[in-house]
C-alpha cells in the first residue's frame, strides 16, 4: 500500500535469541495498541519464539541475549552472514547485561555454586559487537518498544536513526517526576542515555543505568553528587557495575 | 507394521527459551523419549551472593522476561520473610494484583499466541491475523488490559519498578480505568469460550503428582502451605522437602522429584488441587470445558489456563473495589536488615516459585537458592514424553503426528526454559 505516493520497504524480520531472559523479545509483542499495525507494517520471517515458520530469508536480525557457551558463536557468526542489518536488541546484547556480573567471579567457583561436581560449559559473558560486527545497538533492560516501533519506521524509510544526546534525568523533569535522590536514592539518571522515558524514577526507583552512558557524561560531578548525598563508592560501583553499560568507569 | 521413528526437533518453536525433543522407536518399539532442555546457564544464585537486599529482587526479575513480576514477588517475600516484616494490607493488595496482571498477560500470551496455533494447524499467530481476525483482536484486548494493570499497579508490564522491600510504591491514581479495563477483558474472555468449546485436545492420560500451594479459603497465589496430590502437606521454608532437586546429564536444567519419579506443577496442578476455590464463574466454565479435578491429561493445562483468566480477573475488579476504600492508608513499611534467612513461594504462572536467602547483620546475601517452576516441570515432560509416544505408536500414528503431539505436550506445560535454567 503506497503511502503519499512512495510504497514502503516490507522489512523481512528475524528474532534470534541467545543467553538472556527473552524480555526483549516479549517487549516485541507487548504495547498491544498498535500491536498489529506493527506486525503488518513488517514481515515476520523468523522468530523461533512465536512462530514454527523459521525462514532463513531476512533483511534485519534483531539478537537478544549476550554469547556465553561456544554452540552460541557458530550461531551468532551464520546470523550475521544472513543479515543485511543486524541490531543487538537489549542490554544483554549492547553490553553483557545482568550475566556479566558472573565475569567478576571465578567461574569454577560459580559452576561448583550452582551445579556442584557437573559443571556446565560457560564462558565469560560477551556482548553481541565482541563477537560479531553490529550495525545499531537498543539498549535497555528491558527495551522500551515505543522505541523500537520508531526505529523500524526510520529503517522502512530509510531516515538515519539518533538516540538521544540528553541524559534519563530529563525526562523525569519532563514527567515531573521526582528527583529520586530527594527520596534518598541513588539514581544513575545523570549519566544513563535517555529514550524510555524514565520508568523507573517514577516507579520509585532511581535510575540503574540499562541503557548505558548518555553522550558526554559527567562522571566526576556524578560521583561528587553521590558522596554528597551520603552514598558509598561500593553502592555506585556495583550500581554501574549492574547491565555492563557503563564498564571500565570508576 | 514395523514402525520406526526418529524424531530430533533442535530447538523447539513456540516456547521460551531452547530445549530439544529426542525420539526414537525401532519395529514398533520404543527406544527412547527424551526432553532435553540445553538453554545456556547464567548462574544466577553465584551472581547472587554478597549483594545487599535491594538488589535482589531487581536482579532476580531478569531471570526470565515473562514472569519477572512473580520473580520479584518471590524474591521480596523470601527478603522480607528474612527480616520479619509484614507488608501493610494495602501493599498486600496490590502485590496480589500485579500477581493477576502477570498470571493474566502470560495465560493469555500462551493460549492465543503460542498454543492456539496447533489447534488451528497454522504455524504461528500471524496467519490467524487474517483468518480469525475477531479472535486475535480479542487477544490482543486481553492481552493488552493485563499488561495496562501491570503497569499502572508496578510501573512497567517487563522488569517491574514499583515493587520494593517493604510494600508498594502507590496505590494507582485512576482506579476506575483499571476496574473498565477488566470489566471489558472479563466480556472479552467471555466471547472466546465457544471457540474453545470447539477445540479438541488430544485424550491422552499419564498419572502423575500435582503440587501447588495451598492458600486459607481462597485459591492459592502467595504464599501458604505446599501440598500434592498424593497427600502431601509442606510448610513454605520446607520447599526443599518437597522439590529434591537432581542433575540429569542431557540437561542444563535440574530435576525435581517427591513421591513419585516425577511431578507437575502450574494451572492445572492448582486446579486440581484447589478448583473448589475459585470463582463460580470460573469454575462453570471448568465444566462446560469438560476439565474436572484430577484431572492426569496434561493438554489440560490450557484450558486451566483458560480458566485461570477468567478467575483473576474478576477477583482483581474486587481487589480494585477494596483498594478504593484503602485510599490514603500506607503502602509502604520500614525496613530494617536482620541475619537470618527467609523463603518466598509464589504461584506465578507456571506453577510455584521459591526464592530463598541467607542474609549476613548488613543485609547483604550469603547464599541463595532459587527453584522455578519449568525446572520442576522438566522431568514430568520428559517421562510424559514417553508414554505419549507409546500410546501415538498403538494409535498407529505417523512421525510427523508424534513430533506435533510431542511438541503440543511440550507447548501445554508453556515452559519457561531460560528461567528453568537461570
Amino acid at each position: 500500500m503506497k503511502y503519499l505516493g512512495i510504497e514502503p520497504k516490507v522489512l523481512r524480520i528475524g528474532v534470534f535469541d541467545f543467553t538472556g531472559c527473552e524480555g526483549c523479545e516479549l517487549q516485541l509483542a507487548n504495547k498491544e495498541d498498535s500491536l498489529l499495525a506493527f506486525l503488518t507494517a513488517i514481515q515476520i520471517v523468523n522468530f523461533r519464539e512465536i512462530s514454527s515458520d523459521l525462514g532463513q530469508n531476512y533483511d534485519i536480525a534483531l539478537v537478544e541475549g549476550s554469547i556465553t557457551r561456544s554452540d552460541e558463536f557458530a550461531r551468532i557468526i551464520k546470523i550475521r552472514r544472513q543479515a543485511k542489518v543486524l541490531v543487538a536488541l537489549g542490554s544483554c546484547a549492547c553490553f553483557g547485561g545482568v550475566n556479566a556480573q558472573k565475569n567478576a567471579f571465578n567461574l569454577v567457583d560459580v559452576n561448583r555454586e550452582v551445579y556442584g561436581n557437573s559443571p556446565r560449559e560457560t564462558l565469560p559473558a560477551r556482548a553481541i559487537h565482541e563477537v560479531v560486527q553490529v550495525d545499531m545497538e537498543i539498549p535497555g533492560c528491558p527495551v522500551n518498544k515505543e522505541e523500537v516501533e520508531r526505529i523500524v519506521q526510520h529503517l522502512i524509510w530509510d531516515i538515519p536513526w539518533s538516540f538521544p544526546a540528553y541524559p534519563v534525568c530529563l525526562e523525569c523533569k519532563q514527567r515531573f517526576t521526582t528527583c529520586a535522590f530527594e527520596h534518598g536514592q541513588l539514581c544513575l539518571g545523570p549519566i544513563t542515555r535517555g529514550g524510555c522515558n524514565a520508568p523507573c524514577p517514577a516507579g520509585g526507583t532511581g535510575c540503574w543505568g540499562c541503557r548505558g552512558p548518555t553522550e558526554e557524561p559527567n562522571y566526576q560531578e556524578f560521583f561528587t553528587l553521590a558522596r554528597e548525598k551520603g552514598f558509598t563508592d561500593l553502592e555506585v560501583s556495583e550500581r554501574l557495575a549492574f547491565f555492563g553499560g557503563f564498564e571500565g568507569v570508576k | 507394521m514395523k514402525m520406526r521413528v526418529e524424531l530430533d526437533v533442535h530447538h523447539l518453536t513456540r516456547v521460551e527459551g531452547h530445549g530439544n525433543i529426542v525420539v526414537r522407536v525401532r519395529d514398533g518399539k520404543l527406544q527412547e523419549a527424551r526432553w532435553d532442555v540445553v538453554e545456556t546457564p547464567r548462574y544466577f544464585e553465584a551472581i547472587l551472593k554478597g549483594k545487599h537486599y535491594t538488589m535482589a529482587a531487581p536482579l532476580t526479575s531478569r531471570i526470565c522476561g515473562i514472569c519477572s513480576l512473580g520473580h520479584q514477588l518471590a524474591s521480596l517475600r523470601a527478603t522480607e520473610n528474612a527480616f520479619g516484616i509484614t507488608v501493610p494490607p494495602a501493599a498486600e493488595k496490590l502485590r496480589l494484583l500485579a500477581k493477576h496482571a502477570e498470571t493474566l498477560q502470560s495465560h493469555a500470551l500462551h493460549v492465543f499466541f503460542l498454543a492456539a496455533p496447533d489447534f488451528f494447524a497454522v504455524p504461528s499467530v500471524l496467519p490467524l491475523v487474517e483468518t480469525h481476525p475477531d479472535l486475535v483482536q480479542t487477544a490482543v484486548r486481553i492481552k493488552g488490559a493485563a499488561n495496562y494493570l501491570a503497569k499502572e499497579v508496578a510501573g512497567r508490564a517487563v522488569h517491574p519498578v514499583s515493587l520494593h522491600v517493604g510494600g508498594v510504591q502507590a496505590i494507582p491514581k485512576d482506579l476506575r480505568a483499571l476496574r473498565d479495563a477488566m470489566s471489558h477483558a472479563l466480556e472479552d474472555l467471555r466471547s472466546v469460550v465457544p471457540v474453545f468449546q470447539q477445540i479438541e485436545l488430544p485424550d491422552f492420560k499419564r498419572e502423575t503428582e500435582f503440587v501447588s500451594l495451598e492458600a486459607n479459603g481462597s485459591y492459592p497465589w502467595i504464599g501458604g502451605n505446599v501440598v500434592s496430590t498424593d497427600g502431601v502437606k509442606k510448610k513454605e521454608e520446607q520447599y526443599l522437602e518437597v522439590t529434591n532437586e537432581y542433575l540429569d546429564k542431557h540437561n542444563t536444567s535440574k530435576w525435581a522429584k517427591l513421591s513419585r519419579e516425577s511431578y507437575a506443577v502450574g494451572a492445572l496442578a492448582r486446579f486440581n488441587n484447589s478448583s473448589h476455590r475459585l470463582e463460580p464463574e470460573a469454575q462453570e466454565l471448568a465444566k462446560l470445558l469438560g476439565l474436572q479435578p484430577v484431572s492426569h491429561n496434561p493438554y489440560h493445562n490450557n484450558i486451566a489456563q483458560l480458566v485461570e483468566c477468567v478467575h483473576v480477573v474478576i477477583e482483581s475488579i474486587r481487589l480494585i473495589d477494596e483498594l478504593e476504600e484503602m485510599r490514603g492508608e500506607p503502602t509502604m513499611c520500614e525496613v530494617k536488615p536482620v541475619k537470618g534467612q527467609g523463603v518466598g513461594a509464589v504461584e506465578v504462572p507456571r506453577g510455584i516459585l521459591f526464592h530463598h536467602y541467607t542474609y549476613d547483620a548488613e543485609g547483604r546475601i550469603k547464599k541463595a537458592n532459587c527453584i522455578i517452576p519449568t525446572t520442576q516441570n522438566n522431568a514430568n515432560i520428559h517421562h510424559d514424553m514417553s508414554d505419549l509416544v507409546e500410546w501415538s505408536v498403538e494409535r498407529g500414528k505417523n512421525s510427523q503426528e508424534i513430533e506435533l503431539l510431542c511438541s503440543m505436550l511440550v507447548r501445554a506445560y508453556d515452559p519457561c526454559i531460560s528461567c528453568s535454567v537461570h
